[in-house]
């Protein structure tokens, strides 16, 4: 279906001009996974994390709606932020929350931020010859309540960061995020412990600014704060066009 | 009376005074017969070697784009949104998609942003010399003619689809051009990847014989469903307005999407904090001053768009 509608606009895919070929055979793969854009970001403080995402979902050159946000809530103390393919993130988080449950059922406890994110792992190195296409980020607090964020790539290599962003957007947002939270490339600079109020409105300046260049971004900004009193969410509306 | 030596671009050619005959039409170098593809192979050739190298060239830059024309009843407007993507990334957040061709000829151009910006500059230049040639003001059909003629020499290899509009003396004329060569005489034209949600808006509400201030409202609506609807297209509404004897170059007439500012009804908050580094953030390794003997001629201030 997506490599019929992109022949029938005589694409190469957005924002390329296919060559058109009047004589011999035309060869239209079916591809299974399909870009529907979105960008995520965590960060992790002292007693908090932040997982933030845009609500954008688009395909091509359009939109498939404006309210889409890409965070999932797991537990009460951890959030997963899902972009790349939407219909791989959906099912990836279907998954994640059966897990879940067995774990609580079988375990008589919810699982840790640190389980959930070595199980994810291993969910997604399961399909490792035919991925999930989806670039994920766990936001939560760890067993001693301090910010934890881990980050993975399509095919489950994860770590532990501070803050992290991934998605459309994300080699936009990262070098923005090593500075102002890393203090990376900043001489004589105090390196100040990172405050919430301060941690929210750098995600949401980050955001504005990776809307105005990345077409993919924009609509809304959903941002959730993950403290040990809950986890509180806040929409940011955010360029529409 | 005065000669006036008309100077051909081939200087192979001998100077001649100017003859009081007929008006001659000697512009810049004529068509030449036939398709000439030689910097084709060239092309290729280079992409192989760059290939060989494992990188890969810069591709060229897109305006992704919304244009649109429609004629009233005393001229045209013409209509383009202000974003110029390289790939899915924004290039220029505020970039003029509307030509000049002549003072009573405009162009919107999408497609490849050089194409559009040389081919209308050099169909400029060329009807410039044209209309000095015929002594009268240039002609909208013209300029369709002379675009069509150039953009099927080059089979479509120039990406530019345009949007033509303009008064004369036959009175108001809009065409639309497509990279091939083909053009469409037509009362209401959108082109671009934002043109089917334009479109959409033209075919709803256009009517013969609008007003002004309606045809304006409809262009002005038709680009902002192109900017909010497709990602291609952003930013800014820039109009023109022609009529007999007098030109609207209204940039930006709209400006649909300012950055970081929540507009809640008529309520505008400054939502960005601000960023500012105090100097000797930065590593200085080593400084090396060469003083420079210099005057001051000009001085000039060119503010710089730090939005």
């Amino acid at each position: 279906f997506v490599s019929e509608m992109l022949s029938a606009q005589g694409f190469g895919g957005p924002g390329k001009m296919k060559e058109y070929h009047y004589a011999g055979a035309v060869e239209n793969r079916f591809s299974p996974y399909a870009f529907n854009g979105g960008t995520v970001l965590a960060v992790a403080g002292e007693d908090f994390a932040i997982v933030a995402s845009d609500t954008r979902l688009s395909e091509g050159y359009s939109i498939h709606s404006r309210d889409s946000p890409k965070c999932y809530k797991l537990t009460d103390t951890t959030v997963i932020g899902c972009s790349g393919f939407h219909g791989d993130c959906l099912t990836l988080t279907k998954i994640i929350d059966a897990r879940l449950k067995m774990y609580k059922h079988s375990n008589n406890k919810t699982m840790t931020s640190g389980a959930i994110a070595a199980m994810l792992s291993t969910i997604l190195y399961s399909r490792r010859f035919f991925p999930y296409y989806v670039y994920n980020i766990i936001g939560g607090l760890d067993e001693e309540g301090k910010g934890a964020v881990y980050s993975f790539d399509p095919v489950g290599s994860y770590q532990r960061d501070t803050y992290k962003a991934g998605g459309s957007a994300s080699a936009m947002l990262q070098p923005l995020l090593d500075n102002q939270i890393g203090f990376k490339n900043m001489e004589g600079v105090q390196h100040l412990p990172l405050t919430q109020e301060k941690a929210v409105q750098l995600v949401k300046d980050v955001f504005i600014s990776a809307a105005e260049r990345d077409v993919y971004t924009g609509d809304a900004l959903r941002v959730c704060v993950i403290t040990k009193d809950g986890i509180n969410e806040q929409t940011i509306p955010l360029r529409k066009d | 009376m005065p000669h006036l030596s008309r100077v051909s671009f081939f200087t192979s050619r001998k100077h001649k005074p100017s003859s009081t005959k007929m008006a001659t039409l000697t512009m810049s170098r004529p068509p030449v017969a036939g398709f000439s593809f030689e910097n084709c192979r060239r092309n290729v050739f280079l992409e192989g070697e760059v290939n060989n190298l494992e990188c890969s060239l810069p591709a060229a830059r897109k305006t992704g784009t919304t244009i649109c024309g429609v004629v009233f009843k005393d001229g045209v407007v013409l209509g383009a949104d202000t974003r110029a993507t390289e790939g899915m990334v924004v290039a220029d957040k505020n970039c003029s998609k509307i030509h000049y061709i002549s003072p009573n000829i405009y162009c919107c151009g999408a497609g490849t942003a050089a194409d559009t910006e040389m081919t209308t500059q050099i169909i400029s230049s060329n009807l410039e010399l044209h209309s000095l040639s015929t002594g009268r003001l240039p002609r909208v059909a013209t300029a369709n003619r002379m675009l069509k003629q150039m953009l099927f020499r080059y089979q479509g290899y120039i990406g530019a689809a345009l949007v033509l509009g303009g008064v004369d003396c036959n009175g108001p004329h809009l065409y639309s051009i497509y990279p091939h060569g083909s053009t469409d005489k037509l009362p209401y034209v959108t082109m671009g990847s934002g043109s089917l949600a334009a479109m959409a808006i033209f075919e709803d509400r256009y009517k013969p014989d609008l007003e002004e201030e309606e045809a304006k409202l409809l262009v002005r609506d038709a680009i902002a469903a192109g900017i909010f609807n497709d990602l291609g297209s952003g930013s800014n509404i820039d109009l023109t307005v022609i009529t007999k004897g007098n030109v609207d170059y209204i940039r930006p007439h709209d400006e649909a999407n300012k950055k970081g500012v929540r507009l809640i009804e008529l309520e505008a908050l400054q939502l960005t904090g601000d960023y500012k580094y105090k100097r000797g953030t930065t590593a200085v390794l080593s400084k090396c001053v060469t003083p420079l003997d210099l005057q001051v001629v000009e001085e000039s201030i060119q503010t710089m768009d730090t939005s």
